[in-house]
């Protein structure tokens, strides 16, 4: 043992004030620095925050539907052409007339031409299917009259969820007599409203009395005229209330006379709300009631299905030969490069190399998720192979040198310890990079799956879109209702991610090994 | 061993699906072309796939991408129908006949029209077709007629009876369908009509072309991208904005802009159908002859489009903002597209 000398001179000066004052500094400096980090990661939250707010609130018309319960009196001379009741005959039949003439009897006062078809426009194009549906099912129905459930169209159903026009409701003082029940009538006795003039400039102005109700069109003398909207019950004085449409009826897509006929359904108790559960058991329609993401949704698996088939086995072989068996020499750093550079590249080059390859020269089929998914796995092999190298580079050498050491070749090595020791790591960067795949468009519009695809894809040679692409395709519609659908598919989107991202966490949790 | 087994099974189906892609005859209709008649012909591909024939498949590509596509050849590898917000020029027809794609059907299905506007907050835009060139041309005609880079900053440096507001324009990028139109429509005739140009025209057509085809680039003008929605977004929030695009975009967001009279007609369906709006163009789908009989329901696709419930007056493309033709001439397109007239090359 030798005796530890102490050489140094200078003593640590830790008690002066200088000291003190150097150590003080030290210390705000470190507080300073956690204070900018949780600055940073508050700011990032609220970004996040506002995202996902913004798009959620945007998203909820579209996690509802409306309908209104009609009885339908199913005339056989219109369903059943044939008089069979055979499903030949039903399918051809017109359903669109038995659904009108219901909503006629509940609404009267649609008597020409123009307000018999914004009658028929309250309720969706489509909106019959469930109907004829249900007579398909059980064609005893047919000469019966029939509860349905009819979908609204796109504009009646978000005035029914409150994004067409505020409407305010008051009681009015004392009765008013109206002249007639239908056509114009003037209604004497109420206290003046103000003469304003009543254009389609202006908030629509009602009065609603006995049962019916009438659009003011003009005030004078305590007088006020107006239009029927619908019927009165009767001439007697009554008491009435004023309703107030605050949007102008030129600046909205729903007209006074169907914001009429929808509240009465309302107060009648017809429509009813509902989870929108075919928006995910539909594939696209141009109408913004009826568009559904799931031909989408298949898409995109149809797609991630051929990038991972490609790309798992091709990635995980080039990684192994690169890390464990390639010599190190020229050759070999020239390809690592290019595989670094290669994951690099924008996404758009991988969409034309697409084009060109496989459409053009080996002639595969536009639009569909195989090509798509050919071009993804370009985009992701180099993500998946440089992922995979880390994690068989991150398995220590003892495991290897232990599995020479008792006689195993080389590939047994490698195949017997070390891949299974380094798979979750693979299946973590695979996944990540699938996750990229799975948010790309840019290829995907080059290779033509920016399409209107209604028919839900069954295998990966129909033309599909991904979901990206939809919600491009969507954003650009012109209905207010697609707007809602965007964000829903934006959230759908999401979803795929996070259950991808989940099963990445749960891969290399259920197999990590610490050393 | 497992991993070889996933290996050689992925390879064996990889290579079973390439072998059963290439030559397969199509029961589904193609269509491709511009993203402006795009909403139009999906409403109609979605009809035609209720009668039993599947649905199109519809493909927004472009006019000019769709004509590229359309004119590659005969066959099913080809699409069978092309959308296009302009007529098909003289050198894709060429460059169709060439590729042997030499009896195509023309269906003129409507107008539409290129709308200016603005937030409804905020000031009304009466304009005309000289003072949008004013203020969106890179060079206007100085005190003396010369070419002097643009100097107007406000709406009023153009014209005293306009608002006082910074000139801000979102429109259409050079690729767009849209922005060809809105520079055939409204900056050629707008210059024609400002002294010395008319000169300049007849004496240099091509220096003429240039001035009108040059929009400024000194943040006045902005492209705004294809996306239509976006840009009436932007104008909700900013006021003092104007931007340029389809009619039907107008027609949905009333409650939220309103579209400024150019040369006194104002953007609405009437005026578009009867001419008095200026700034209307019309809108083509070309269809393969060739393909009739060949992919099943090309002929029933033509059927629904020219028939009445689709563009007539009270058609469901009415409701999407598709402004129909007058009632002679759609009577002349379905004629026409009854019995499938092909182009001649003396249409051009």
């Amino acid at each position: 043992m030798t005796d530890i000398v102490s050489t140094g001179t200078r003593p640590h000066d830790v008690t002066s004030p200088e000291a003190r004052a150097r150590v003080r500094k030290r210390y705000r400096a470190e507080a300073r620095f956690r204070f900018y980090g949780i600055a940073a990661i508050g700011f990032a939250a609220i970004f996040l925050v506002c995202l996902i707010g913004d798009v959620v609130t945007r998203a909820i018309p579209a996690f509802t539907t409306s309908y209104v319960s009609l009885e339908v009196q199913v005339d056989p001379a219109q369903v059943d052409p044939k008089g069979d009741k055979s499903p030949a005959s039903l399918i051809s039949g017109n359903y669109d007339a038995p659904v009108r003439n219901a909503l006629a009897t509940l609404l009267p006062g649609a008597n020409d031409r123009v307000s018999r078809r914004q009658l028929a426009n309250l309720v969706s194009s489509n909106g019959t299917i469930d109907f004829r549906d249900q007579i398909l099912r059980d064609p005893d129905l047919v000469g019966k009259t029939v509860r349905t459930d009819v979908l609204l169209g796109d504009d009646a159903d978000l005035f029914i969820k409150g994004h067409m026009t505020d409407v305010t409701e008051t009681s009015g003082q004392g009765q008013i007599t109206p002249s007639g029940t239908e056509g114009t009538i003037t209604l004497t006795g109420a206290p003046a409203l103000s003469a304003a003039a009543f254009t389609s400039a202006d908030p629509s102005t009602f009065i609603r009395i006995n049962g019916g109700w009438v659009k003011i069109i003009g005030a004078a003398n305590g007088q006020l005229t107006g239009d029927v909207f619908m019927p009165l019950a009767n001439t007697n004085a009554g008491d009435w209330k004023l309703v107030t449409l605050e949007t102008p009826e030129g600046s909205r897509r729903v007209t006074d006379r169907e914001i009429v006929w929808l509240q009465s359904l309302k107060e009648q108790g017809l429509i009813e709300r509902s989870f929108n559960w075919h928006f995910f058991t539909s594939g696209d329609s141009r109408e913004a009631e009826l568009a559904g993401i799931l031909g989408a949704l298949t898409g995109s698996l149809f797609t991630m299905l051929i990038t991972l088939v490609i790309c798992l086995p091709a990635g995980v072989a080039a990684a192994i030969y690169l890390e464990e068996f390639a010599p190190k020499n020229k050759w070999t750093d020239l390809i690592e490069v290019n595989i670094n550079n290669l994951a690099a590249v924008p996404s758009i080059i991988f969409g034309l190399l697409g084009l060109a390859v496989f459409l053009n020269f080996f002639g595969l089929p536009r639009s569909t998720p195989l090509v798509g998914g050919l071009v993804l796995a370009l985009l992701v092999l180099p993500t998946i192979i440089i992922a995979s190298r880390a994690a068989l580079g991150a398995v220590p050498p003892s495991i290897r040198e232990g599995a020479l050491g008792v006689g195993a070749s080389h590939q047994q090595a490698i195949f017997h310890h070390v891949l299974p020791l380094a798979m979750p790591g693979i299946l973590t960067g695979t996944i990540i990079g699938m996750a990229h795949a799975l948010g790309e468009t840019a290829p995907l519009l080059l290779i033509g799956m920016v399409a209107f695809i209604v028919d839900v894809p069954t295998s990966p040679m129909d033309a599909a879109t991904a979901l990206p692409v939809q919600i491009f395709l969507w954003s650009d519609l012109p209905e207010a209702a697609f707007k809602a659908k965007t964000a829903a598919a934006i959230i759908v989107l999401l979803m795929f991610l996070f259950v991808m991202n989940g099963l990445a966490i749960f891969l290399r949790r259920r197999f990590e090994r610490r050393w | 061993m497992k991993f070889a087994t996933l290996a050689s099974a992925s390879a064996l189906v990889l290579s079973t699906v390439l072998a059963v892609s290439g030559a397969e005859a199509r029961d589904q209709i193609r269509i491709v072309g511009s993203s402006t008649v795009y909403p139009f012909t999906t409403a109609v591909a979605e009809q035609l796939g209720k009668t039993g024939i599947k649905t199109p498949v519809v493909e927004s590509t472009g006019t000019g991408g769709g004509m590229k596509l359309f004119c590659a050849g005969v066959g099913v590898d080809h699409p069978d129908a092309s959308n296009a917000s302009r007529r098909i020029k003289k050198g894709e027809f060429e460059d169709c006949q060439k590729n042997g794609v030499t009896d195509i059907v023309e269906l003129k299905i409507g107008f539409d029209g290129i709308v200016i506007a603005n937030a409804k907050s905020g000031p009304a835009f009466k304009v005309t077709k000289e003072q949008l060139f004013k203020a969106l041309a890179r060079e206007v005609p100085g005190a003396d007629g010369k070419l002097v880079a643009n100097p107007n900053k406000s709406w009023k440096d153009v014209d005293a009876s306009l608002p006082a507001e910074k000139i801000e324009v979102l429109g259409p990028p050079p690729t767009s369908g849209t922005r060809d139109a809105f520079l055939e429509l409204v900056m050629e005739s707008g210059a024609e009509k400002l002294p010395g140009m008319a000169d300049l025209k007849k004496a240099d057509a091509k220096a003429f072309e240039k001035v009108w085809k040059s929009i400024r680039e000194d943040g006045a003008y902005i492209d705004a991208g294809e996306n239509d929605n976006l840009i009436v977004q932007k104008l909700e929030a900013n006021p003092a904005a104007v931007g340029i695009f389809g009619y039907s975009f107008l027609e949905e967001n009333t409650s939220k802009i309103k579209g400024a009279s150019v040369n006194g007609g104002e953007p609405t369906y009437e005026n578009i159908a009867t001419g008095k709006y200026a700034v209307s163009r019309p809108l083509f789908v070309y269809v393969k002859k060739q393909h009739v009989g060949v992919v099943p329901g090309v002929d029933k696709f033509v059927e629904e489009y020219v028939s009445d419930k689709a563009i007539g007056e009270d058609g469901y493309l009415s409701a999407k903002g598709l402004v129909p033709l007058p009632a002679e001439e759609r009577a002349k397109v379905a004629e026409a597209a009854k019995s499938l007239k092909t182009l001649g090359a003396e249409a051009f």
